[in-house]
C-alpha cells in the first residue's frame, strides 16, 4: 500500500516548504530569545516590571498556541486602531503574526528557562568573584551567564524543538509551509498515512540537526564535566610519555 | 613601629533577632598572621566576611592602610556601602580563600586565577599568565593548570583558590575556615601553603579550627566567643596562662575531638 514513488514526489514538494518553517523557525526562536532576556531582566527589577513580567508568562504559558494565533490573526484586525497604526502593514501579514505569536510564546517558556539557570548558578562562585572586587557587569558577563548558559542549555534545546513542531500551525493562518503543503496534498489525494508520514519525516529530520547541534554546543561548553584528560605534558611529565601523540604529525609534516 | 594594614572597629551585625557581632575590634599589622577561633555560631566567620562586605555590618569601621569603607544608612534604616565602586576596589585588595574553594567551573585553573587580574585590575594578559604560572607552581598544581576544578581533588582545589586569591597581590589575605571542607589527608598540603605565606610575611587573618596552625604558626590568636572577643595575644599567651577558661573548655574539647 505504500507506494515509494509518490512518496518521493510528495517529499520533494514538502521541501518546498521547509524554507518557510525555517524562517518561521528562525525569527521566532531569535525573538523569542530576545524577548526572554528583556523578561528575564524585567523579573529581576522594580515590582512593577517584575509584575507585568509575571502575568506576561503566566498569560503565554497558560493558554494555547492556537488560541494566541487566532487572537493575533483574527482577532486584532477587529481594532480600528490596530488597522490604522503603524503596525498593521505587519499584523495583517499572516507570517508576521505567526512569528510574533510564536515568539511570545516560546519568549515565556525561554523566560522561565532562563530564570532556572541564573538560579542554578552557584552562590559560592558568585560571592568568589564579588570577593575579587568584581562589578556587578563583569560578574555577569564573565561567572554568572557562562554559568547560566551551561545549566539552561539542555532545557533550551528541548523548547528549540518543540518550537519547530509548533511551526506548523502556521499552516492554519494560510502559510504555505511544510505541513500546509502536507494538507493540501493530502486534500487532494487522501493518501493521509504517506503524506503525513513524509511531514514528519521532515520535522525529525531538522530535529536530529538541531539536537546535534545543540549537542556539540554543549560538549564544547563544558568541558569541565567530562573525565579529566590525562596531565598535560609538563615540567613532570617525562617526554617519552608523549610520544605516541607526536608521532603521526612529525610522519606528516613536509 | 610597622604600619596597621587592617584595622577593625566595633564591627556588630545583627540577623534578625540574633547578634552575631557585639562590636568587635582588631588591628593588623602588615605581616601578622592572625587567627581567628571560636566554637561555631561564635561569629568568626561573620566576622570575616564582614571585613570584605560580603556581608553588611550593621555598624563599626573597616579601614584598609588609610582607606576607610564609607557607610551610609540605606532606606530601610539598615548600614549599607556608601559607594559600590570604592567596595569593588577595597576587596580587590582583599584576597579571601573560602572553605568550599568556589573555584569558577567553567574555567580551568590557570583561567581562574588570571580572570581577576585581568579584568579587573586590567593588567596585561601575558604578565598575568606568567605570574599565575609561577604561583600554581608554587602551591604545587602547575601541571593541573589546564584542566578544570572538578578534576581536582579538594586540597587541590583549595591550593588554586589561595593562587587565585595571590594573583590580586592582596594587601590582606582572609581565609575562610579553609580546611574545613577538606578530607583529614587533604588539609596538610593546604596547610603547608599557608604556613609558606605566613613566613613570606603576608598580612593573613585566618578563620581555623586548626588549633596547631593557630598555635605554631600564627604571631597572634583571637578568640570569640558569643561574638565578642574573648581573648586575644601571641599563642604562647593565650595558650598559656593568660588564656581565659572558656577558652582552655575550647581547646580541650578540640583536642579529645
Amino acid at each position: 500500500m505504500i507506494d515509494l514513488d509518490f512518496m518521493s514526489t510528495t517529499t520533494a514538494a514538502l521541501l518546498r516548504g521547509l524554507p518557510l518553517t525555517l524562517e518561521l523557525f528562525g525569527s521566532s526562536a531569535l525573538t523569542g530569545l530576545l524577548l526572554a532576556c528583556l523578561v528575564s531582566w524585567m523579573r529581576s527589577s522594580g515590582p512593577l516590571l517584575r509584575g507585568l513580567a509575571g502575568a506576561y508568562v503566566f498569560v503565554f504559558r497558560g493558554t494555547p498556541l492556537l488560541v494566541q494565533l487566532f487572537l493575533v490573526y483574527y482577532g486584532l484586525s477587529q481594532f480600528p486602531e490596530v488597522r490604522h497604526s503603524f503596525a498593521w502593514p505587519f499584523l495583517r501579514d499572516p507570517f508576521w503574526c505567526a512569528v510574533l505569536t510564536l515568539s511570545m510564546n516560546t519568549g515565556a517558556y525561554t523566560s522561565e528557562i532562563i530564570r532556572g539557570a541564573l538560579a542554578a548558578v552557584p552562590a559560592g562562585q558568585i560571592e568568589a568573584a564579588r570577593a575579587c572586587g568584581m562589578p556587578r557587569r563583569l560578574l555577569f558577563r564573565r561567572i554568572v551567564a557562562p554559568i547560566a548558559l551551561r545549566q539552561g542549555l539542555p532545557s533550551y534545546a528541548t523548547e528549540l524543538i518543540l518550537m519547530t513542531k509548533a511551526t506548523s500551525l502556521a499552516s492554519i493562518v494560510t502559510l504555505k509551509e511544510t505541513m500546509f503543503l502536507a494538507a493540501s496534498i493530502n486534500n487532494q489525494t487522501y493518501r493521509a498515512i504517506e503524506v503525513f508520514l513524509c511531514a514528519g519525516v521532515i520535522y525529525l529530520a531538522l530535529n536530529i540537526v538541531l539536537s546535534r547541534a545543540i549537542a556539540l554546543l554543549e560538549w564544547w561548553l563544558s568541558p569541565h564535566l567530562r573525565r579529566a584528560p590525562d596531565a598535560l605534558p609538563g615540567l613532570d611529565t617525562p617526554l617519552e610519555n608523549v610520544g605516541p601523540l607526536e608521532t603521526p604529525r612529525l610522519s606528516s609534516s613536509p | 613601629m610597622i604600619p596597621i594594614a587592617l584595622s577593625v572597629t566595633d564591627l556588630r551585625k545583627t540577623f534578625g533577632q540574633l547578634e552575631v557581632l557585639k562590636g568587635i575590634s582588631l588591628d593588623a599589622h602588615q605581616g601578622d598572621v592572625i587567627s581567628i577561633l571560636g566554637a561555631s555560631g561564635s561569629g568568626k566567620s561573620t566576622f570575616l566576611r564582614c571585613i570584605n562586605l560580603l556581608e553588611t555590618p550593621d555598624s563599626g569601621e573597616v579601614r584598609l592602610g588609610d582607606e576607610v569603607i564609607k557607610m551610609r544608612q540605606g532606606r530601610d534604616g539598615k548600614a549599607a556601602a556608601a559607594d559600590r565602586r570604592q567596595v569593588d576596589r577595597i576587596r580587590s585588595r582583599l584576597g579571601m580563600v573560602f572553605q568550599s574553594f568556589n573555584l569558577w567551573s567553567h574555567m580551568t585553573i590557570l583561567q581562574n586565577v588570571v580572570e581577576a587580574p585581568i579584568h579587573v585590575l586590567g593588567r596585561p594578559k601575558a604578565e598575568c599568565i606568567a605570574e599565575a604560572e609561577e604561583l600554581l607552581a608554587k602551591v604545587g598544581i602547575a601541571e593541573k593548570r589546564h584542566q578544570y576544578p572538578s578534576h581536582l581533588s579538594g586540597g587541590q582545589q583549595q591550593r588554586a583558590a589561595i593562587a587565585r586569591a595571590l594573583a590580586m597581590r592582596p594587601d590582606v589575605m582572609l581565609f575562610d575556615e579553609p580546611t574545613s571542607a577538606l578530607d583529614p589527608e587533604l588539609v596538610g598540603e593546604v596547610l603547608r601553603v599557608m604556613r609558606t605565606l605566613a613566613a613570606e610575611g603576608r598580612t593573613m587573618l585566618v578563620v581555623t579550627h586548626e588549633i596547631g596552625f593557630a598555635r605554631d604558626v600564627s604571631d597572634r590568636v583571637v578568640f570569640l566567643q558569643n561574638g565578642l572577643v574573648d581573648c586575644d595575644g601571641s599563642p604562647a599567651d593565650v595558650f598559656g596562662s593568660a588564656g581565659s577558661d572558656r577558652f582552655k573548655t575550647f581547646i580541650a574539647r578540640h583536642a579529645s575531638g
